[in-house]
Order: structure tokens, then sequence, then C-alpha cells
């Protein structure tokens, strides 16, 4: 055990300089980037600059943009993809679970989902604008669609691979068809889904940015279709900031919740810390 | 079935280890050529209530197909397996088996793993903690009760899957090649104890395995098996003396005597099969 603490140690503090690396290289870009448009390398109205978008920020945070407070657009934005995030969420672990330990179930339906899936998804987006207007409801439905498909064949293939042989044992311990399910099928296809909910919560986000910008009253994703329709470049960096900060922070609770659910499983060696 | 909410401690349940009988059991399975494959053919086999009964064959002969049916995970072709004189209908609860490979819950602590069985048969959380404590003891892994089996070497996980088994008291208890998958040293040290156990356990064992040193130094009776398909070709009755050290009673010349016997018999079968697998890769 100690062993193990001491080469944690070292591999954090070895691993010290990187986010410094990382700011430095920020900084670099940004500075090269602020130096072209200032010598005017390159035209200011067309690619922005860095002042310029954090100008654009500022003032929305101090004084609000067209549409009302950032927080506002912020929190419409957020709640459309928190709400697609955990319906489809839902729907695809349901789904997923049920066609996974079902085989006729699997038999009768996984035709229509390749197919559905083949659809180009992002095109619901204006399908559904049609059907739920431009409130909140078409671009959860957006969202929905995306989360689905993602954390459906993850769980898909999660419940099928689970172990026959853990099953078996479960079986013979005592355990009728619910605990099989409760404490064989479901730990072990949680750590398939858990993977897959960070490539599914960008893509809640997406959803919701995608929809509002093919037609809302609301949200971030308007400030940007705003910004665009000005010829504003800055308005859509500051726009894309604001969500790329409530995409990492997102990015963080998975983390934490990955930590907890997955304790049982062995770290993963980053190449990195195998050195 | 409440005998699991009997503590280690007591004598086993008052039925006792059971009569197992294998009557002309057959296994078939199709393979993707959609060709039939006769795995197991007519296999006839009684194992006395207590005894500990070695299946010995070759790699590939069908000896966890038997197993697998005799714990009523597969179901055979034809024939019958009978517990105490009653066809076998699905698992039963008086079975225990203990896997070749991992089959521990890789996401359960060593304490939950244990108290999973009886946990799955009714019992209390309070008391199924307590009888899965008192097992974790007496297969060593004292201090191990909140580790994940990631965590342990594969000694400790196959105790674990011991301890696992045992606290159900199984009345039968199947094994398949339980300890192929650790060194040498581990193995021998681990047959000492599972004897330890079951002197104290008293079940019926069925116990596969394709270590012919292994067979002598813990059964009764050694079974050796034909190639595939698997029927019994030999039995040898182990007159060795009880209770056993497994390490030491290799030295007896009655130990080479019938290791020498029973080799006889079975490296027959070890060159069927080596040519069978060949011709078939
Ligand atoms: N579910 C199955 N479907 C098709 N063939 C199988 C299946 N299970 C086992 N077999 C075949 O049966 C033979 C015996 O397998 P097995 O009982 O595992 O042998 P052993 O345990 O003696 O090594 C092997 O040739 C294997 O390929
Ligand atoms: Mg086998």
């Amino acid at each position: 055990m100690s062993a193990v603490t001491g080469q944690r140690l070292r591999t954090a503090t070895g691993r010290a300089w990187v986010p410094a690396v990382q700011l430095g290289l920020l900084l670099v870009l940004l500075g090269a980037w602020q130096l072209a448009v200032s010598t005017r390398s390159i035209s200011v109205f067309f690619f922005g600059s860095p002042a310029g978008t954090w100008r654009e920020l500022y003032g929305w945070i101090r004084h609000g943009t067209v549409q009302g407070s950032l927080w506002q657009q912020a929190w419409v934005t957020l709640q459309e993809t928190l709400i697609g995030f955990g319906v489809g969420v839902a729907c695809g672990v349901l789904a997923g679970l049920a066609l996974g330990r079902i085989t006729w179930l699997a038999r009768v339906f996984t035709l229509y989902v390749g197919t559905l899936n083949a659809v180009p998804r992002i095109v619901l987006g204006s399908v559904f604008v049609i059907w739920f207007g431009l409130g909140m409801a078409s671009k959860v439905a957006l969202a929905i669609v995306l989360v689905f498909f993602t954390v459906f064949f993850n769980s898909f293939q999660g419940a099928r691979d689970v172990d026959a042989n853990v099953i078996a044992n479960a079986r013979l311990l005592g355990a009728g068809r619910w605990s099989v399910f409760r404490h064989v099928v479901l730990p072990s296809t949680f750590s398939w889904i858990i993977a897959s909910l960070r490539v599914a919560f960008g893509l809640a986000i997406t959803g919701a940015v995608v929809g509002e910008l093919i037609g809302a009253t609301q949200g971030l994703g308007l400030l940007i279709a705003q910004s665009q329709a000005n010829i504003d470049p800055d308005g859509v960096y500051a726009g894309l900031v604001v969500t790329t900060v409530l995409a990492v922070v997102a990015e963080g609770f998975i983390t934490l919740l990955e930590r907890r659910l997955l304790r049982w499983k062995p770290r993963r060696q980053t190449p990195a810390a195998a050195v | 079935m409440r005998a699991s909410a009997v503590s280690p401690e007591t004598p086993p349940a008052p039925t006792g280890p059971p009569l197992l009988g294998l009557r002309a059991l057959t296994k078939r399975f199709t393979d993707p050529a959609g060709r039939e494959r006769t795995v197991v053919a007519d296999f006839e086999l009684e194992v006395a209530p207590g005894e500990f009964c070695v299946l010995i064959g070759p790699s590939g002969c069908g000896k966890s197909t038997v197993l697998s049916m005799v714990a009523g995970l597969e179901q055979p072709s034809a024939g019958e397996v009978l517990v105490d004189k009653v066809p076998l209908a699905g698992t039963d609860p008086r079975t225990g088996f203990v896997f070749q490979q991992d089959a521990v819950f890789p996401w359960k602590t060593v304490l939950a793993n244990v108290a999973a069985g009886p946990r799955f048969r009714g019992v209390g959380r309070r008391e199924a903690a307590r009888q899965a404590g008192d097992w974790i003891t007496r297969v060593g892994l004292e201090g191990f009760e909140q580790h994940y089996p990631h965590q342990l070497s594969g000694g400790m996980r196959k105790r674990v899957a011991l301890a696992q088994t045992f606290v159900n008291r199984p009345g039968l208890l199947l094994m398949d090649e339980p300890f192929s998958a650790l060194d040498a040293q581990t193995r021998q040290i681990m047959a000492g104890e599972l004897l330890a156990l079951w002197e104290s356990l008293g079940a019926s064992v069925l116990f596969v395995t394709h270590d012919l040193e292994e067979a002598i130094a813990l059964a009764d009776r050694v079974v050796v098996l034909t190639a595939r398909p698997a029927a019994v070709k030999r039995e040898f009755v182990i007159d060795l003396p009880r209770p056993r050290a497994p390490r030491e009673i290799r030295f007896l010349p009655r130990f080479a005597q019938l290791h020498e016997e029973i080799w006889t018999a079975l490296s027959d079968e070890v060159h069927t099969a080596y040519a069978q697998a060949t011709a078939a890769g």
C-alpha cells in the first residue's frame, strides 16, 4: 500500500509542471492572435480578437445581453441540457438493458434502432422546432435524441457483455432473476454506461445550443446566432466561452460520480503514471 | 431452505450430504458449421454421501460440461442427474460451485462477496455479515473484508470464492479445476486448506482437474475419463490415510504406486486428445 502511495506522490510532483506549460501555451496562442490583429496581419472585423471577446463577455456579465441577463440565458440552456441529458440517459439505459438482456426484443428492435441511428440526427432539430415551437421543448427533444443513442449503444453492449460465469455463480449462490439483475447485470453494465456519460453530456449541450441556433427566443445559442447575424465574431466567441465553462463544470461532476460508482475498478493507468 | 441460517460452527444440515448419481448423461453441441458434436456420452457415475470424488481427463474432453449439467446450469441432451435419487431440475440450493475462472463479484468487497449467498437466500444483513466474517477468518482473509477483488492476489481471490461457496454450507460441492490458475506452491497450500475445510463441512464432492498429483492427494476415488466424448474409463480407489497433508503425502511409496497405475490409464487418453486437438487446429 505504502509503495502505491509513494508512487502516486512521485507522479503528482513529477507532473506539477504540466499545468504551467498548458497555461503558458494558451497565453502564447492568445497573445499571437492579439498581436496578429493589432499589427493588422489579420482582419479584426472577421476574426475578432481575445481582447474584444473579453470586452463582450465583461459587458454581458456587467450589463446583461440584449436578451436579458447572461445568467438568465445560461440558465435556459442549462435547463434544456439537464432535462435532455436526464431523460435521454434514463431512456437509453432502460432500452439498452431491455434489448441487451431479452433476446426476442433485440431480434425485433435492433433493425429499427440501427436505421434510426443512421438518420443525421442534428437535422431533427428543424423538425422539432416545427413540432414543438421556439420554446424549450424543441431543444430538450433534440438533446434527448442525441443523448439517447450514445447511452443506448453503450448500455446495450454492456448488458450483453456481462460475464456468464459471474451470472452462473450468482444463480448457484441462490440469486433469483431479480437478484441476478440487481447484483450482477446492473453493476456490470454500469461501467459501460458511465463511460458514455461524458460524451452524452457534451451531446446534450450540443443539442440545446444547436436547437437554439435553429430557432429560439432565449438561450446561449440565440446569443451566438444573433452575434453571427451582426457579423460580431467576438460575440460568437463569448457565447462559446460560456458554453464551454458549463461543459467543463459538468465534466467535473461526472468525474466525481465515476470515482464514487467505480471504486471497485482498478484505477486506469495513464501512460504518464506507467513511466 | 433455511439451512443457510445455521452458523458455520454448527454441524451440517440435518439431511447430510446427498448421494449423487449420473445416469447415461449425454451432451451434444451444434458447432457453427451446423454439425452435431457429442461432448459427453453415456456418462455413468455414483458419488456416495460425503465422498471426495475426482474426475481427471485431458483438456477439452468434456469435464466442465459434465459439471455444468450436475450444477443444473446446462440441460443434458439425454440421461439424467439424480440428487438423493430425485432427478435434478435446474440449480439446486444444496449445490455449491467453485469455478475455474474468477467468478466472484468484482464490484463487491470481500465481505459483501462472501455475504452474497446468505443474502440471496433471505438471511438478514447483520446475520449474513456475521456468517461471512466467520468464513473470511476460516479461509485466512481476516483484515481484507473491505478490499475489492482486484486488490487481492489470485490465491486470495480463490479463498474468497471458497468462503463464498462454503458459507452456504453446500451438501454437494462441485469444483472445476479451481486451482489451475495458481502457481504450484499456492496450489498445494490451497489443496491442504480445502481438505481441512471439507473435513469440517462433510460434503459430497465432485472435483475436476487435469493434474494427477492433485487428484491423488485429494481424492477418495479418482475417475479417469476418456478423450472426447467424455465417458468413464476406469476408477481407482485412493486408499491413503486421512487426514492428509497434500504436501507430504506425495512422498509415500503408495502414492507413487497409485500415480504409476493411474498414469498408465490416463496417458492413452491424453495422447488421443492431443491428436484430436492437432487434427482440429
Ligand atoms: N456451449 C458450447 N457450445 C459448443 N461447444 C462447446 C460448448 N461448451 C463446450 N463445448 C465443447 O465441448 C468440448 C469440451 O469442453 P469442456 O467441457 O469445457 O472441456 P474440459 O473442461 O474437459 O476442458 C470442447 O471441445 C468445447 O469446445
Ligand atoms: Mg474445463
